[in-house]
């Protein structure tokens, strides 16, 4: 199956599902156990990936689960709309998150996008090892990477 | 939730756990908000005070550059460092000190013996291993084999985790030159049959070495017993610091094979038309050694001296028996590795989870573990996993802290339902 751009369009997260959405959840979340399932729920709605998409140049190097990031950029809007896919369900809670913060931007807005300071507002960094922390970092810098391509183009 | 409280089968009276703890300061710490519960032994183990405050003395009271002999601290600095290798000596059973060389580590050790043994090789060659190796196990041989037109081979392993003996036996043939494989394994915690294996490849001429490290920290090898060429390890899994580790080999081979690095320590005599090697076992340890780590294992040897190994290991034993009987009690859980004869190690997987989440909601629980494809990803291919959740536990850890463990994965196994 490939991916249509209808598949990149209907992507809730950064749409339906918007970074207020996700502080106000998070705010009211104290406990370990509470904060987890709400990212592991999160990680539900990323849109299903298309399978022959899960090849080497999608592969993001860094993480200790399999991660694979596509993009397609809608020239009529200027925006670029991503689609992140794991086998670790929290991997794919915090893939949510990113896209919440970075999907159906513009690459320029993206960029501008300061995502250091999302994570710590969710306090995210103090609740996740460094080996995950790369893998978060390996995400963003390639959604970045891919943005800056994009805008060069 | 299932009840955790049946009542316990084996006891540890003999074995003292709690004061056991006492002497690693490092279990009685708080993590996440939560009591440590340090599962992760088979990466590395925790230190006893005995070999912190080793280290400490060497260094306030007798560092110097050893073998030198021009001053006082030098001479305690080298019967320090010379009293370490002769405890190994001891440890394995050895012949002679100089037939202990000291090593970076298991890894330097088996890399050393490849680049040792490279020169006997020629195309067509084999080096028997086994397809539960860690990489440090395999990589070194298949450096030598591209140099040399030697070919690795690897042993089949049997669902259940055994080491398969059909294909050992068909393995083994007159292009055998070196099997190299690994006495305990570090993913699923077989205790490999290695003495009649040994027995067979000598018979046939063929060189053979054991990567004992995840062997030392549960059984105290005997290497003229078990009859193997070599045998390595590291310090840091048996319970001594980190940046050292043992080459045991027989001095008649050692003799035989060139040095590994070149350097000072090494040599007996350098000049720009003939440079000619120092004697065993300097004549593989180029360089200042790691002395104050020496000193560190030799210190972890004698302490593990002087605990009751007999209860030691039955203590490990209820461990494991524990842990077997409470794999019912997580829905989906499925333990990889099922050898009759196994070290409390425990590979597993849950249903629908992916290893590095059970990892991160154990550790949120105060429960270290390892996850990942344990630098065996032969062995994981053969599973079709991409890598196991794996609990390894060391004589410190108690039948309370399998209990946690479980209790855990439970409360994991809710969050993802």
């Amino acid at each position: 199956m490939t991916a249509s751009e209808q598949t990149f369009l209907d992507n809730p997260l950064g749409k339906d599902t918007t970074l207020e959405d996700v502080l106000d959840g998070f705010e009211f979340l104290d406990d370990w156990e509470e904060r987890y399932a709400f990212i592991i729920d999160l990680g539900k709605q990323l849109p299903s990936f298309p399978d022959d998409a899960r090849i080497e140049e999608n592969y993001v190097h860094g993480c200790q689960s399999q991660v694979w990031l596509i993009h397609h950029y809608d020239e009529d809007s200027g925006k670029l709309f991503l689609l992140i896919d794991s086998d670790a369900m929290i991997v794919r809670g915090l893939a949510a998150i990113i896209l919440v913060a970075l999907n159906g931007k513009t690459p320029r807005d993206l960029l501008a996008t300061d995502i250091d300071e999302l994570f710590e507002k969710l306090d995210l960094f103090r609740h996740i090892s460094p080996t995950r922390g790369n893998g978060l970092r390996a995400m963003v810098g390639k959604i970045r990477d891919t943005a800056a391509r994009v805008a060069a183009a | 939730m299932t009840d955790l409280s049946v009542a316990r089968t084996a006891q540890q009276s003999a074995f003292d756990v709690d004061a056991i703890r006492r002497d690693f300061p490092i279990l009685s710490q708080q993590v996440n908000g939560k009591p440590l519960v340090y599962l992760d032994n088979g990466a590395s183990a925790q230190k006893p005070v005995a070999v912190l405050n080793a280290m400490d003395r060497y260094y306030r009271e007798m560092h110097s550059n050893v073998h030198r002999g021009a001053h006082t601290l030098g001479d305690r600095a080298t019967a320090a460092f010379e009293g370490a290798r002769e405890t190994v000596r001891d440890f394995l059973n050895a012949g002679s000190t100089r037939e202990i060389i000291w090593t970076r580590g298991t890894t330097e050790a088996i890399n050393l013996v490849a680049n040792g043994l490279a020169p006997r090789l020629k195309a067509g060659d084999e080096i028997l291993v086994s397809h539960m190796e860690h990489h440090a196990n395999i990589v070194p041989w298949q450096m030598i084999a591209e140099r040399t037109g030697a070919k690795v081979v690897p042993i089949q392993v049997t669902p259940e985790g055994e080491l398969d003996l059909d294909s050992f036996n068909s393995l083994l043939n007159e292009r055998t030159r070196i099997l190299a494989i690994t006495h305990v394994s570090n993913v699923l915690g077989t205790v490999n049959p290695v003495a009649p294996l040994i027995e067979q490849a000598k018979a046939r001429g063929v060189l053979t070495l054991l990567d004992g490290a995840q062997a030392v920290p549960h059984y105290r090898p005997d290497v003229q017993a078990l009859g193997c060429d070599f045998y390595v390890f590291s310090s840091h899994k048996l319970f001594g610091p980190t940046g050292i580790g043992v080459l045991y080999g027989k001095a008649q081979l050692l003799e035989e094979m060139p040095p590994y690095q070149g350097g000072g320590e090494m040599i007996e005599r350098v000049s720009f038309d003939r440079t000619t090697w120092n004697t065993l076992p300097y004549k593989f340890e180029a360089g200042t050694p790691a002395i104050a780590e020496a000193v560190g294992l030799g210190a972890a040897i004698e302490y593990l001296g002087r605990l009751n190994r007999p209860a030691m290991e039955a203590a490990e034993a209820a461990l494991l028996a524990r842990a077997n009987e409470l794999v019912a009690t997580v829905p989906g859980m499925e333990v990889i590795g099922t050898a009759k004869h196994k070290v409390p190690v425990m590979s597993f997987k849950i249903a629908g989870l992916h290893p590095s989440d059970i990892g991160t909601l154990l550790d949120q629980q105060g429960i270290a573990i390892r996850t990942g494809h344990h630098c065996a990803m032969p062995l994981m291919d053969f599973y079709g996993v991409p890598g196991t959740a794996r609990a390894s536990f060391a004589f410190y850890n108690t039948l309370d802290e399998v209990d946690q463990l479980f209790t855990a994965l439970q409360k994991v196994q809710r969050l993802f339902a």
